[in-house]
């Protein structure tokens, strides 16, 4: 078990610093960042001066082990449209990538079960029909699709939801929150259904199709025999057994949706990170997508850890086959 | 020679009958899904490659435009010209339905280009890995691997960012198409190379290969030639649900501003200017795009779910 987490540690730092090594490789060859800093009327001192300041003039090896030094602090430089410290930048925009991401995946999940374990019980019937097909569109439908859908529906038509924003949000220290306000709250919902569909769709067609191998198998027939009830051998017996995949899939699914926040964000003009990711590419802000890479990064591969270890302490299964080999 | 009366009689059964009688060609002809799916498919696809002929305006040619035209509501006429447009005008006087053509043919191209350059690059590296093994094969998978824990579309955005750094500005919007071809493929060459090594992995101990191994033949042509046709027909499946998935990923990043610039639209950019016309009510302008990218994506999508059972022996 000890050399299975240090193992699994140990590749996750590497990636780590692949990945770190791609974000400076961006800062250091894409651009010159001299170019970038000095406006048009520089002198061959000022390049130079600039230079030694930065540490360009140093070893390539060296320079990397700076840049690591800084990110690990949360120092990613300036950046060069807003010409503010992006570490700034970041935090002022987490929260509304944050709650946004949370209350979209609560949904994904909660719905995604419940609907799962419910079309898997009524297998025949008409509404768990209904439900399959429509799910089949929307895994086939574009994320920005549904969004505009949405806006189209219940902000053009209907004029119920508003289109784009986070509506009013209160600050709690450094934390601005939607909340607590009724326009944030009304905000927020057209944004977390576009989000949370998707991975929404795809947990209830895992759940139900792990429902219905799981329904199949011997102890579920066995405590048919005993009499037990119907719910109790649903959600005791089936429910608990199906989670395994399920829990795998939807950690792997939560860093997806800090992914499709960029998309959803981009939609619904969410004063998000992902919105500012995209209008980094577009101004070719390298600072910006270099530090958003990083913080990607270390979330997706910090997910990835926890599943696996998640894994081995939920499957017994697994942990034998390790003392095994 | 009833041997030779033989081969006469079955000359006529010529490649294509043979075709039409395989069990292949018999379970497309009884999925009526897959039938309208591939009709569909087939005509966007003539549609795309046809557009100049087609298209009834040019949209993309300043000369044919009239601003006066800007903003007729499909099928009926302009008010100022009395000009009809079968789909109607965008704000500049475009004709939508040839800048859906012209778009269709730029979405798909991108798609297929990207689609391709992904087989080929997961199939030649899928095959080395396997062939090879060791730290080859340590290392390639160990790549795919790590780019599998990020979503294809975040890694594609990354490279296009890159690359659009990396290109002067000047040529920045010509170049955008192809940066986004290299974009797509290299976020999608893994589903072909761990599928492709998979397979390999399997082919390699048969006795053809031994054989061929033995009779001296280098290791580049028993990748090519013998294992690389066996292993194809996963490849096919995934070549067409990647499809899809390249058409959407490229109607994606052009919907968000950093895919197709607006001289050459494709469908996720045509998206993206009628988003902007929703609210004052010219729905048009984004319904139509919206359309053909959907029954483009879902019939492509549809096509690859029935490739997948019917190339799969085990549901036979």
């Amino acid at each position: 078990m000890f050399a299975y987490i240090v193992r699994r540690m140990f590749q996750s730092v590497i990636v780590l610093l692949v990945v770190g090594l791609v974000a400076f490789s961006m800062f250091r060859f894409v651009g010159d960042p001299i170019d970038n800093m000095l406006g048009q009327e520089r002198t061959q001192a000022d390049i130079d001066r600039l230079r030694t300041e930065l540490g360009l003039d140093q070893p390539f090896v060296l320079q990397y082990a700076k840049f690591l030094k800084g990110a690990a602090q949360g120092n990613f430089g300036v950046s060069y449209r807003q010409g503010r410290p992006v570490s700034t930048i970041l935090l002022e925009r987490a929260p509304a990538t944050l709650e946004l991401a949370f209350v979209s995946g609560f949904l994904a999940i909660t719905m995604g079960i419940a609907l799962g374990v419910f079309t898997a019980i009524r297998r025949q019937g008409m509404a768990a029909n209904v439900i399959m097909t429509v799910s089949l569109i929307g895994v086939s439908l574009p994320t920005f699709l549904i969004g505009i859908l949405l806006i189209y529906i219940f902000s053009v038509e209907l004029d119920l939801l508003p289109s784009f924003g986070r509506g009013e949000t209160v600050m709690i220290g450094k934390w601005s929150t939607g909340f607590l306000t009724t326009s944030g709250l009304k905000a927020l919902i057209l944004p977390a259904i576009t989000l949370g569909l998707y991975q929404m769709t795809l947990i209830m067609r895992l759940v139900r199709s792990e429902m219905l191998e799981v329904l199949r198998a011997d102890y579920v027939r066995f405590a048919r025999a005993r009499g037990l009830s119907d719910r109790v051998i649903n959600f005791r017996h089936a429910l608990k057994n199906t989670l395994v995949p399920v829990i795998t899939i939807t950690g792997l699914q939560l860093g997806s949706i800090i992914a499709f926040a960029i998309i959803t964000e981009t939609v619904f003009q969410w004063p998000g990170v992902g919105l500012l990711f995209i209008n980094a590419i577009q101004f070719v802000d390298i600072p910006v997508m270099a530090a958003y890479l990083m913080l990607i990064s270390v979330m997706f591969v910090t997910i990835n850890l926890v599943v696996d270890l998640l894994y081995y302490a939920i499957d017994p299964r697994l942990r034998v086959d390790a003392r095994a080999t | 020679m009833s041997d030779t009366m033989e081969t006469q009689k079955a000359a006529p059964k010529t490649r294509m009958a043979k075709l039409w009688d395989s069990d292949f060609a018999w379970s497309f002809r009884h999925s009526p899904v897959a039938v309208i799916a591939s009709l569909i498919v087939v005509i966007l696809v003539l549609a795309a490659i046809f557009a100049p002929l087609i298209a009834p305006y040019n949209p993309f040619d300043p000369a044919t435009l009239n601003l006066m035209n800007g903003f007729t509501p499909p099928g009926t006429p302009n008010a100022f010209t009395q000009e009809t447009f079968l789909l109607g005008t965008d704000d500049q006087g475009r004709d939508v339905f040839s800048t859906i053509l012209y778009g269709l043919r730029i979405s798909l191209f991108v798609g297929a280009s990207a689609v391709l350059l992904a087989l080929i690059i997961g199939v030649v590296l899928g095959l080395i890995a396997a062939y090879f093994g060791g730290w080859v094969e340590t290392l390639i998978m160990r790549i795919a691997d790590v780019q599998l824990t990020f979503p294809a579309i975040l890694v594609a955005m990354l490279i296009f960012g890159i690359a659009k750094g990396i290109t002067p500005p000047e040529y920045r919007n010509e170049m955008a198409i192809y940066v986004l071809i290299i974009a797509i493929a290299l976020s999608d060459w893994v589903q072909f190379a761990r599928v492709v090594r998979g397979a390999a992995l399997v082919e390699k101990n048969k006795e053809y290969v031994q054989a061929a191994r033995l009779i001296g033949r280098g290791s580049f042509p028993i990748m090519f030639r013998h294992i690389l046709p066996n292993v194809l027909s996963p490849v096919l499946v995934i070549a067409t649900i990647s499809l899809a998935l390249a058409i959407i990923a490229e109607a994606t990043l052009s919907f968000l501003g950093v895919g197709a610039p607006p001289t050459q639209p494709s469908l996720g950019t045509l998206i993206r200017i009628g988003q902007g016309f929703l609210f004052s009510g010219e729905w048009w302008i984004l319904f139509f795009p919206a359309c053909t990218l959907l029954a483009l994506a879902l019939a492509v999508n549809l096509l690859g779910d029935w490739l997948r059972d019917a190339l799969n022996p085990k549901l036979r």
